[in-house]
């Protein structure tokens, strides 16, 4: 039995470099992944919208924590060992992407169909209407949105701590067990998970503010 | 890939999924009503005239919403003993689980209350209703109404959230699937069943939901696309 000291601190921060870690990679897994979907879900092709409608509906249907038990334990079985690190990953993909291809469809939607229609006029081919005109608007609209569910994103990697990957939560539990004094080691794993996540909902707030305050300008600026 | 599904192992253990089914819904229905009460309390605490009451509720939700349930959970398990108070991991569950979705819906409820019009305090005022009559009778049904879509979207994400309750022992779905799996080895197809029970539970809310907004809000059309 010893006491919660500094160097039990640094190892908490040295863990959290692992929950920023798996944040950036789920953010740019799931934001690929989800761009994908998002463009599936508006495309012309009632396969590719359906497709994309059953994947959503099954990966925010179902608990994460499920997804990543399924991931971790089901694909060994298949004789793929799959590392924690992987099957967070994967997981973390899967869930966030099905949430960032909604808020971005909700945002392509959101533009006014003149806008498509003056893009046509111009003799841009449909993807190039996408890129020069529509995404360039949709982006400024889905921004608020965005890294407000970059917030969630933080905070669920924190299920990786189940399959026993060591970051910010798992690492709690670690010094908890050998201090066994958990109001400040539990108090500082939330005082770390808060410094990252306070600053990302702080700056979705702004560009709430920014974008949606002026009501219509949003397009026209 | 030469692996065979059975399916059956984990079958045989129906009861206990259906049981730990069950137990997710109590969870659920415990976070949504008591998270809902504290959702209000915290609105209208936030929308005070009171300086006080504004910073606590504003404080109650930032550190609510920018930390894991899975902290949460920890601190009322673990750390609230060490203050004197034992819980069961059942009991901790659903007052991390309340007070984790308190803070949500209080932020639903403000947007609610908020987004009503001052002519229509005026209106209440000029009838005569004390400000608590007027909450009551004017303010929270038809806040309550414009933010239906939101809360039941988020009361959503409760219900697969309480899945992390099992991180402490706690009895609901999650848990049994892990004692399954840890007594036949069959973990790909116990959590299979998993996923399509909460897949399954995910869509009677949703339905629920629809229902509830006709009997609810009756002078309304359905606004229900939650």
């Amino acid at each position: 039995m010893r006491h919660f000291t500094i160097d039990d601190f640094y190892y908490l921060l040295w863990a959290l470099e692992w929950t920023v870690l798996l944040s950036l990679m789920a953010f740019v897994g799931g934001g690929l992944v989800g761009a994908l979907l998002a463009l599936f879900r508006i495309s012309r092709w009632r396969a590719l919208r359906i497709v994309a409608t059953i994947y959503i509906q099954i990966a925010q249907g179902t608990p994460l924590l499920i997804q990543l038990f399924i991931w971790y334990f089901g694909l060994s079985l298949f004789g793929t060992k799959l590392s924690p690190f992987t099957a967070v990953g994967i997981a973390m993909t899967m869930y966030s992407s099905a949430f960032f291809a909604e808020i971005w469809r909700g945002s392509i939607e959101a533009i006014p169909k003149p806008q498509w229609e003056g893009a046509a006029s111009l003799a841009l081919t449909w993807l190039e209407q996408l890129r020069y005109v529509i995404v360039p608007q949709a982006i400024r609209l889905s921004l608020p949105s965005t890294v407000g569910f970059m917030v969630q994103v933080v905070k669920n990697t924190s299920l990786a701590a189940f399959v026993g990957f060591v970051e910010l939560a798992r690492a709690g539990q670690l010094v908890n067990n050998v201090t066994f004094e958990p109001l400040p080691v539990f108090g500082s794993v939330a005082l770390l998970y808060f410094v990252v996540c306070f600053p990302l909902s702080v700056l979705s707030r702004r560009l709430e503010r920014r974008f949606h305050g002026g009501g219509m300008q949003v397009i026209s600026s | 890939m030469d692996y065979t599904f059975q399916f059956g192992e984990v079958f045989r253990h129906w009861p206990l999924l259906a049981q730990g089914a069950l137990y997710t819904i109590v969870f659920s229905l415990v976070g949504m009503s008591c998270g809902l009460l504290v959702g209000i309390l915290g609105a209208v605490a936030r929308s005070s005239r009171y300086r006080t009451l504004r910073a606590i509720a504003g404080t109650y939700v930032e550190l609510v919403r920018n930390t894991p349930l899975l902290v949460q959970l920890f601190l009322f398990f673990f750390a609230l003993p060490s203050l004197g108070i034992r819980l069961t991991a059942e009991q901790a569950a659903m007052l991390a689980l309340v007070f984790n979705n308190g803070a949500y819906s209080t932020e639903i409820v403000r947007a609610g209350i908020e987004s009503i019009q001052r002519s229509q305090h005026e209106a209440a005022a000029s009838l005569g209703l004390s400000p608590f009559q007027t909450f009551r009778y004017v303010t929270i049904l038809q806040a309550l109404e414009r933010v239906y879509p939101a809360l039941t979207s988020q009361f959503i994400l409760l219900m697969m959230a309480s899945s992390i309750v099992s991180g402490i022992g706690a009895e609901e779905l999650t848990a049994f699937g892990n004692r399954i799996q840890s007594e036949n080895f069959r973990s790909f197809e116990v959590y299979i069943v998993c996923a399509v029970i909460y897949l399954g539970l995910t869509f009677l809310m949703k339905l629920g939901f629809i229902g509830l907004a006709q009997i609810l809000f009756p002078r309304r059309r359905a606004l229900a696309r939650a």
